[in-house]
C-alpha cells in the first residue's frame, strides 16, 4: 500500500541515527534517513566509498541500525549481488530462514563512473538488489571533482572554467539494462519519494533509484537552501520526478507550470560564473525545454 | 580406511569436484585461462543440482571476488578462482577480504602477466600478490590441489584464523594434466570440513558495520590484527593438515624436504617444478652426489623455522624463483629465504636461480646443471648471486 501522507513515513522506525559527520543540510543524510525508515530492520545497507560511508562509520561508532557493508569504491553493486546470492543461496538450502532487502546507497561517481561496470552486471544478471545513486554531481568527497553526472557549465576543481558536456543519462542506461523499475527522486517531494522507495524493493528483480541530492559544499549554496533546490530543480524541469514500471515511463509530480532554470541556477555558486552569460543560461533552458518536451511538463512561466 | 578407487582428473577438474563435495554456496567467478574449466565444471555440477549453489556470473574478476567476499560476510561458503590478468584485476579487493577477515577460498591457476600476452605457467601473477594477507598454498599435483582444497575450507573457517585462503595450482602443468586422483566420500569431506553459520556476519538480528572509515587513532591496530592473525594461523595450518593425514593417508607438510639432512647442496622450490627437482635429487643420489631439496607448500604465513631446520646443514642453497621483480634485490622467493637465513644468524651461500617464465620448460638437465653450479660455490669460484636458467642471448 502506498503511503498517503508524511506522517505516515515519519512516525516510522529510524534505522540511520543521527549522530554522523555529514554537513549541515547535506541531501546524503536527509535520503538515508527515508530509505532506512522504509526498508526497515530486516535491510542490508551496501556503500560505496564516498561522503556518506566516511561521515556514518568512523570507527568506534556507526550511525546505521542495520547490518552495514562497505568495500571498496566501484563495487557496491557487486557486493550487493554477492549477499543477495549468499541469502537466496543459504534459505534455499534452509541455512537461513528469514529473508532480507538489500539496498545500495551510492554517488555519482560510484554509480555512473567507477561502478558503472559493476551495475550494468548486477542490472543484466537480474539480482533482486534496491540501488539508489544519490547524485550531487561531482566527486564531493575528495573536494568537488567533476564526475561523469556533473551538469553542463557546473564549476568543479577540476572544470574551473565550468563542465562542457551533458550529464550521463543513468535512467537512460538503467531502462536500457531492461529492469523492471526505475525512479528519479528528491528530498522535497518526499511522499513521492518514499513510494518509490516502497515500490523498489518490492521489485523481484533489480530496481534502481536515481536520487538528486543538492551539496552545500560542493553547489555552493547556503545550507537552508537544500529542499528549496531540490524543488527547484523538478519546478525548472531540469529533474523530472518519474517512474519507468515495466517498459512504461510515468510522470509522478506534474510540473503545469516550470519556473525558468535562472531561478534553480542563481542559488547556486558553481553557475556564478554564466550569470551574466546569456548564451549559456538559453542553452541550460534549452536543455530543460527538451527535457519538460520528452516528460510532458508545462510551458515556462516567468 | 576404505579402500578407494582413484578418479582420472585434471587439477581443475579434481578441483571442481572437491567444491561439490564441500556443499559450496556460492561461487562467483569469471573465465580466463588456465582457470576456465574449474568453472565450467562447476556450472555443470550446479545445472544438473548436484550441487546446490548459487553460481554468480559476473562481468569481471574485480567483481568476482567483491561478490564472494559480501556472500562470506553474509554468511555463506563461498568460491572463486582465477589467473594472471584475473587475479591483478581482483588486486585490490585482497586486501580488503583479508583485512575484514572473511574465508573466501580461491584456487590461482598460476599464469604469466602481460606483456606480452602469454598463457602459460609462471608465478608472476601471484608474487604481487604476497602482501594481501592471505594464506597461500602451493600445490604440486592435482590430488594436492584437491586435498588443500578441503583443508582450506577447515582452516579459513576456523574462528581463531578466519582468512582468506589461495591455492596456487601451476597453470597447463597441473591445471591441465590428468592424472589419478584419490577422493574421499561425501560424509567424509562433509565432516572434515563442515560448515557452521558464521556469529559474525551481516544478520538484521545482530547488526555490524563492516568496512568502517578508521581514523590514523585506529587504523594501525587494525591492520596489525589482520597480519598477526595471519602470522597466528601457522599452527592451525599444520594442525588441519596432520587431521587430513590421519583421515586420508596423505599429509603434506608446511615444507617437505626430500634428502635434506646430509645434502651438500639443495634447492629450494615451489609447485610443480619441486616434482621434476625431486626427481632429479633421486637421479644425482643414485650417482652419489649428495644434493638435496625442499618444497614450500605454505608461502604465506612464512613457515620460517620448518624451512630453516631443513636447510640448516647445507652448504650452499640454491633458490628458484619463476617470477622476476624488477629492480628488487634479489627474486621473491630468495628474498623470504635469505630474510630467514639472516634472522636465523646464518651465512649460507645462497644463489638465485630464475627459470621456467611464460611456461618455459625446465628439464631435469637444466636441475643438474644448478646442482653443479651450486658445488662450485664453497670453492669461491661461482661470483654471481643469480641465473637466469635457459635465457637466450
Amino acid at each position: 500500500m502506498p503511503f498517503k501522507n508524511l506522517k505516515e513515513i515519519i512516525a516510522r522506525q529510524d534505522f540511520f541515527s543521527p549522530g554522523h559527520g555529514l554537513c549541515a543540510g547535506c541531501g546524503a543524510a536527509q535520503i538515508a534517513r527515508i530509505v532506512m525508515k522504509i526498508a526497515g530492520k530486516d535491510s542490508i545497507m551496501v556503500n560505496a566509498t564516498g561522503c556518506l560511508e566516511v561521515s556514518t562509520t568512523t570507527y568506534p561508532w556507526t550511525a546505521w541500525k542495520v547490518p552495514y557493508i562497505h568495500v571498496a569504491f566501484e563495487n557496491a553493486a557487486a557486493v550487493a549481488s554477492g549477499i543477495r546470492a549468499a541469502y537466496d543461496a543459504l534459505i534455499m538450502k534452509k541455512k537461513l530462514g528469514k529473508d532480507v532487502n538489500v539496498v545500495v546507497l551510492a554517488g555519482d561517481g560510484g554509480t555512473a563512473d567507477i561502478g558503472l561496470q559493476a551495475l550494468s552486471g548486477a542490472f543484466e544478471r537480474g539480482d533482486r538488489i534496491t540501488y539508489i545513486c544519490y547524485d550531487n554531481e561531482a566527486y564531493m568527497n575528495t573536494g568537488i571533482q567533476r564526475s561523469g553526472a556533473t551538469p553542463y557549465d557546473a564549476w568543479t576543481t577540476t572544470s574551473p572554467a565550468g563542465q562542457k558536456t551533458l550529464k550521463k543519462d543513468l535512467m537512460g542506461i538503467a531502462i536500457a539494462h531492461r529492469v523492471k523499475y526505475a525512479a528519479t527522486a528528491t528530498i522535497s517531494y518526499l511522499l513521492d519519494a518514499a513510494n518509490k522507495v516502497e515500490k523498489a524493493l518490492s521489485i523481484s528483480g533489480p530496481s534502481f533509484i536515481h536520487w538528486l541530492q543538492p551539496c552545500t559544499i560542493g553547489w555552493r549554496y547556503d545550507p537552508k537552501l537544500t529542499v528549496k533546490l531540490s524543488r527547484l530543480a523538478v519546478k525548472t524541469g531540469l529533474w523530472p520526478l518519474y517512474e519507468h514500471y515495466d517498459g512504461i515511463n510515468k510522470l509522478t509530480v506534474q510540473v503545469p507550470k516550470r519556473t525558468p532554470v535562472l531561478e534553480y541556477l542563481k542559488l547556486q555558486g558553481r553557475f556564478r560564473h554564466i550569470m551574466d552569460n546569456q548564451e549559456e543560461l538559453a542553452k541550460i533552458q534549452s536543455y530543460a525545454d527538451e527535457l519538460a518536451a520528452k516528460f510532458g511538463l508545462g510551458p515556462v512561466v516567468e | 580406511m576404505q579402500k578407494v578407487e582413484p578418479f582420472l582428473l585434471s587439477g581443475n577438474l579434481a578441483i571442481a569436484y572437491a567444491i561439490k563435495q564441500l556443499n559450496v554456496d556460492v561461487v562467483s567467478a569469471y573465465p580466463i585461462t588456465p582457470q576456465t574449466t574449474i568453472i565450467e565444471k562447476i556450472s555443470e555440477y550446479v545445472a544438473k543440482g548436484e550441487l546446490k549453489a548459487n553460481f554468480m556470473l559476473v562481468e569481471s574478476e574485480h567483481s568476482a571476488i567483491s561478490a564472494c567476499l559480501s556472500a562470506a560476510a553474509s554468511g555463506a561458503r563461498v568460491f572463486t578462482s582465477s589467473s594472471s590478468q584475473g587475479l591483478l584485476l581482483m588486486h585490490e579487493i585482497l586486501f580488503i577480504t583479508s583485512a575484514l577477515r572473511l574465508p573466501v577460498v580461491m584456487v590461482v591457476a598460476n599464469r604469466s602477466v602481460s606483456a606480452p600476452i602469454n598463457i602459460w605457467n609462471d608465478h608472476g601473477d601471484i608474487m604481487p600478490q604476497r602482501d594481501t594477507g592471505w594464506i597461500q598454498f602451493f600445490v604440486e599435483s592435482a590430488q594436492e590441489a584437491y586435498d588443500k582444497v578441503i583443508q582450506a575450507y577447515r582452516i579459513a573457517e576456523d574462528h581463531q584464523v578466519r582468512l582468506p585462503i589461495m591455492i596456487n595450482m601451476d597453470g597447463i602443468v597441473l591445471s591441465h594434466t590428468y592424472e589419478p586422483v584419490y577422493p574421499l566420500s561425501d560424509s567424509e569431506v562433509a565432516s572434515f570440513s563442515p560448515w557452521n553459520l558464521s556469529l559474525k556476519r551481516l544478520d538484521p538480528d545482530d547488526f555490524l558495520t563492516i568496512g568502517g572509515f578508521c581514523y590514523p587513532d585506529y587504523y594501525f591496530e587494525t591492520r596489525y590484527q589482520s597480519s598477526k592473525a595471519l602470522e597466528d594461523s601457522l599452527p592451525i595450518i599444520s594442525k588441519v593438515d596432520k587431521e587430513f593425514g590421519k583421515l586420508s593417508g596423505r599429509s603434506y607438510g608446511l615444507v617437505s624436504p626430500f634428502k635434506c639432512n646430509d645434502a651438500d647442496t639443495i634447492l629450494v622450490s615451489m609447485g610443480s617444478i619441486s616434482t621434476t627437482i625431486r626427481a632429479t635429487v633421486k637421479k644425482l643420489r643414485e650417482k652419489g652426489e649428495k644434493v638435496g631439496m625442499v618444497s614450500l607448500r605454505l608461502f604465506r604465513p612464512f613457515p620460517l623455522n620448518e624451512l630453516i631446520k631443513s636447510i640448516k646443514n647445507a652448504k650452499a642453497i640454491g633458490i628458484i624463483d619463476r617470477a622476476l621483480s624488477p629492480g628488487a634485490v634479489a627474486g621473491p622467493l630468495f628474498t623470504d629465504v635469505t630474510s630467514a637465513l639472516y634472522l636465523s644468524k646464518m651465512s649460507i651461500p645462497a644463489v638465485n636461480f630464475f627459470v621456467g617464465l611464460g611456461g618455459r620448460d625446465v628439464k631435469i638437465e637444466d636441475i643438474e646443471n644448478m646442482f653443479v653450479n651450486l658445488k662450485k660455490i664453497p670453492t669461491g669460484k661461482i661470483k654471481k648471486h643469480s641465473y637466469y636458467v635457459g635465457l637466450r642471448g
